[in-house]
């Protein structure tokens, strides 16, 4: 490993612990208003849905691809449809991936 | 037994670790593919290796690939890293009303393993109603089993790239697709929520051009303030 490498690893590390660590750090002292809290809850859902939908709508990252030949968006649905069905996590993904990997490999 | 029908801390331990199951298997792909990816960008093995130990953030340690390979200085990087890693600054504030009353000792590994996946798995199990003390080992157990999956996969995925060309066209990334999809879906079931994630999808898919993710930021403070709104004019009278 590098002098660089070293360098820019460390500076990764401090950068991305002081990020998560802030917070956590100020602890006890800071209180926190209910409208923050609202705010939170939708933290997760606008965030994960926001990496999702362009991975699936353009799996290459340029091009659109509202079509049934489009794995990505057969196996999302798939996922999707299980999850609002049945609520079960690792049946939604099993179920997903199942559909994604068969429809490639027989549309190749 | 004040807390006897609570679960014990190993117990907890244990669960936390079994519930991210999911979520290893939609990590693995990644870890992988970026032990694969380290060498032919410029990173080395023990460099590739060092930063799922130390730095534990997939999309930066992804966006560093491409920003070594495309030849970008320190700083650039470090910025950009800054930016992509700023939702983590939105977890830990959730999560810190849980967290206020442990000690430093805690508090720092646990803020230093805080990752989208083990975010999405505690934060329901700070949700469940029972008043367990322990749902930090909850975390703990979550945030243990994750990072030993993704230094474990860069590991696989380093000796890989030296035996299987391509493994990166696979469609492997799909996986991480489906665990999100299965987390958000099961929300959507409220309007608030529902109009929180159309939004953000919009202005995802609007400014995807942007650089550094910055698209990313933008659809998820469009998603709260939406959700944050809808869900005033819903209780207004």
């Amino acid at each position: 490993m590098s002098g660089r490498e070293l360098v820019l690893i460390i500076g990764m590390t401090a950068v991305t612990f002081l990020v998560r660590y802030a917070f956590f750090a100020l602890g006890d002292r800071l209180a926190f208003p209910p409208l923050a809290h609202r705010t939170l809850r939708y933290v997760p859902v606008a965030v994960l849905t926001a990496i999702i939908v362009p991975m699936v709508l353009l799996p290459d990252g340029t091009h659109w691809q509202l079509t049934w030949h489009n794995a990505w968006l057969l196996g999302a649905l798939v996922t999707g449809l299980i999850a609002w069905r049945f609520n079960h996590l690792l049946a939604s993904i099993t179920g997903g991936m199942l559909v994604f990997f068969l429809y490639r490999w027989i549309v190749g | 037994m004040p807390h006897s029908s609570h679960p014990r801390r190993h117990s907890e331990f244990w669960i936390g670790a079994r519930d991210s199951l999911p979520m290893l298997l939609g990590a693995a792909p990644f870890g992988i593919i970026f032990g694969t990816l380290a060498a032919p960008s410029g990173l080395s093995a023990t460099g590739a290796l060092a930063m799922s130990l130390f730095v534990f953030a997939g999309s930066s340690q992804f966006i560093a690939l491409n920003l070594l390979a495309g030849g970008a200085g320190l700083p650039v990087i470090l910025l950009t890293t800054f930016v992509v890693n700023l939702r983590h600054a939105l977890y830990s504030a959730t999560l810190l009303p849980h967290v206020a009353g442990l000690r430093q000792r805690w508090r720092i590994p646990l803020a230093f393993w805080l990752t989208d996946e083990t975010f999405a798995v505690v934060q329901l199990r700070y949700a469940a109603p029972d008043l367990s003390p322990h749902k930090h080992w909850y975390y703990l157990g979550s945030a243990l089993a994750m990072y030993g999956n993704w230094f474990l996969c860069t590991l696989v995925g380093v000796l890989l790239g030296r035996s299987i060309p391509r493994l990166e066209h696979l469609g492997l990334e799909f996986a991480m697709a489906a665990t999100f999809t299965g987390i958000v879906v099961p929300f959507l079931k409220s309007m608030p929520m529902l109009g929180a994630a159309l939004a953000a999808a919009a202005v995802a898919l609007a400014a995807r051009g942007l650089p550094y993710k910055l698209g990313l930021l933008l659809a998820a403070l469009a998603g709260v303030v939406i959700g944050v709104v809808l869900e005033e004019l819903r209780e207004a009278p």
